[in-house]
């Protein structure tokens, strides 16, 4: 998306990255950038929590208490508890699960068919081009958002359903990176030598250009990734998809929303604080992960 | 001339995308798993209220048919009917629409307000605080739940400062709302010369429209410092420094104006950000706009309003990127030529 000024593109480069070779640019990178750092361990605490996040907790996240109904944050309860009495902690670090999950599967979907798409797209051009191309066209002409509403109401109000919906949103983003990428490369040296050695349109195109859109691939996943947890969490916060008594950060924002203005702000301000914290790790790491792929790119 | 006939092309060019919008409003209802006459029909209805409806939608007959009926339907300007309020699509849209766009556009002037100045002052002084202020707005602010920071702020200005009005709805209840010209309640209080009003409804649209912004401000101030810098240090600004004129006139007369051609570009992506975004702001603060029509219509699972949101919300977008076009082609007039 941003313009690649000249200026940038000339300073980053130092000696220890042309010589290190891909550790040793990754290196520089992270010792330049402990941002980024910073954003992969946070990332991995994440994953953690999803993982093993519901045996570690200390209370049942579905678990009513009405006597300690909406107690301020204490050393029983780090976050307080909510209107029913359940415990915010608890509710929050389960949850993890549920969001990453529908952001991992739904930004998985998109980028297998996505990139699909746009290689074809890219590869063969004519009428595969031009389909392809008014699909990811007619996907961008809605805001994104309002699209993956029209898309959970009409599909149904379920999980499945909030993921089908992101990863459709999210399409046109791999359709255009892996066509323009596989578009450049189709008449490359390697190409043409792969098509005389007798390797088959399909074959080149997984074996000899998918590889090559990685690197871009994966600074769109790990931006994507961040795109797609506030997306869902926006849906549920509307009241699609996830219902109520399960734990998600969109939710519990929006139970919170009712007490907000009557003071009691840990309801909401816990989940919404970590979902905020999700969303800004992947956005970091994808910065990162774009500084370390492209580095004319940095910012 | 040549501007009437860019337009003109720009408009032509809109037409596969307006089709589209309305190719997906009515896939969304009509091919998916479903029974679309029982959506529309609402929960309590029984099986003769759906059977009746079905006929009415023409459900009955071949696809391309009802594609056929439902674009001329549109063309009539029927959107069908709201079960909850009983009353037509259109009529609500209409009524709520001018609250959105005064939202919409109160958010994306603050945003612009902020970011563009903030982009230029971080790509003349690069590595000064402002500099890293720039890229830590521009890297929180796009994770940043709009929901999320509308509730803080009401919390915040609201209920511990009390410097806000209760985050409800577009007017005080004390006031009335102004004499109707445009809907949008800023404008039609100045038009109406109320200017108590219009510090009322002013002081109402703040924390939303400020909420909205916030989520906006990292692309374009990301994008307004990155090219920016691209610009500055292009041979054609070395020339003008070189040649002695002052850096105010390189700064805005040369290098802004030039700056500004990818920004306007990004406008397209914020506007998307923006139209989402306020959905969600809506509900937060209770402000009677489209979005908030749509979710009172998903809670009732009534899908005509949906429908007509999701669709009203396209045209919308594509018409804003039109205008964004046709911008792009008036600051640049090289764009002209070449089309």
């Amino acid at each position: 998306m941003s313009a690649t000024p000249a200026v940038i593109a000339a300073s980053p480069a130092s000696p220890a990255a042309k010589s290190g070779g891909t550790w040793g640019h990754i290196r520089y990178v992270l010792s330049e950038n402990p941002v980024t750092l910073f954003a992969a361990a946070l990332f991995a605490a994440f994953v953690l929590l999803a993982l093993f996040g519901p045996y570690i907790v200390p209370y049942d996240p579905m678990a009513s208490n009405t006597p300690e109904a909406l107690k301020p944050p204490s050393w029983g309860h780090w976050f307080g508890t909510d209107s029913l009495g359940r415990d915010i902690l608890s509710r929050v670090v389960v949850a993890a699960r549920l969001d990453f999950g529908i952001a991992v599967s739904a930004v998985m979907l998109s980028f297998i068919i996505g990139t699909a798409l746009g290689l074809a797209a890219g590869f063969f051009g004519g009428w595969w081009d031009r389909i392809i191309n008014r699909l990811a066209d007619t996907i961008m002409a809605f805001p994104l958002f309002v699209l993956a509403m029209g898309i959970v109401a009409a599909l149904g109000n379920t999980v499945a359903n909030i993921v089908y919906a992101t990863a459709i949103i999210n399409l046109p983003f791999y359709i255009r990176m892996a066509r323009a990428e596989a578009n450049v490369r189709r008449g490359a040296g390697f190409v043409e030598a792969a098509r005389l050695t007798g390797n088959r349109d399909w074959r080149i195109l997984a074996m000899h250009i998918f590889p090559n859109i990685l690197p871009p691939a994966m600074v769109q996943v790990s931006l994507n990734m961040g795109w797609a947890i506030l997306n869902a969490a926006g849906l549920s916060f509307i009241g699609l998809g996830v219902r109520p008594p399960t734990p998600e950060w969109g939710i519990m924002v929006a139970d919170g929303a009712t007490y907000i203005v009557s003071g009691e702000w840990w309801v909401a301000l816990f989940p919404g604080l970590v979902l905020m914290l999700a969303v800004f790790c992947f956005n970091l790491l994808g910065d990162g992960l774009r500084d370390i792929i492209d580095p004319r790119r940095r910012t | 001339m040549g501007l009437w006939r860019v337009i003109l092309l720009r408009l032509v060019g809109a037409i596969p995308n307006l089709i589209g919008v309305v190719v997906v409003t009515f896939l969304l209802t009509r091919a998916l798993p479903g029974d679309p006459a029982a959506y529309f029909a609402g929960q309590a209805a029984t099986p003769e209220a759906v059977q009746q409806i079905r006929v009415k939608l023409g459900l009955d007959k071949p696809m391309p048919e009802q594609f056929g009926l439902y674009v001329r339907d549109l063309a009539k300007g029927d959107f069908g009917q709201s079960l909850s309020t009983g009353q037509p699509v259109l009529t609500e849209l209409r009524q709520r629409l001018p609250a959105s766009l005064e939202l919409t556009f109160c958010g994306l002037l603050f945003a612009v307000i902020v970011a563009l100045p903030l982009g230029v002052l971080a790509a003349t002084r690069p590595g000064s605080w402002i500099d890293h202020l720039c890229r830590v707005v521009t890297t929180a602010g796009v994770s940043l739940p709009t929901f999320f920071t509308g509730l803080l702020l009401a919390y915040v200005f609201y209920f511990l400062l009390g410097i806000a009005p209760s985050p409800l709805g577009r007017l005080d209840p004390v006031f009335s709302p102004p004499p109707n010209i445009t809907g949008m309640y800023l404008i039609d209080a100045l038009v109406a010369g109320e200017g108590g009003l219009f510090w009322a409804s002013f002081k109402q649209i703040i924390l939303p429209a400020v909420t909205m912004g916030l989520f906006v401000l990292a692309p374009l101030a990301r994008m307004t410092r990155a090219s920016m810098l691209g610009i500055l240090s292009s041979d054609f600004i070395r020339t003008a420094r070189a040649s002695g004129l002052s850096g105010s006139t390189i700064l805005y007369t040369y290098a802004f104006r030039n700056a500004m051609l990818p920004v306007v570009t990004t406008l397209g992506m914020v506007f998307s950000f923006l139209l989402g975004s306020n959905v969600l702001v809506e509900k937060v603060f209770a402000w009677p706009g489209i979005g908030s029509y749509a979710i009172e219509s998903l809670t009732a699972s009534d899908y005509a309003p949906i429908q007509g949101f999701v669709l009203t919300m396209g045209v919308l977008y594509v018409l804003l990127n039109l205008v964004i076009d046709l911008l792009y082609g008036m600051i640049d007039p090289r764009v002209g030529i070449e089309a």
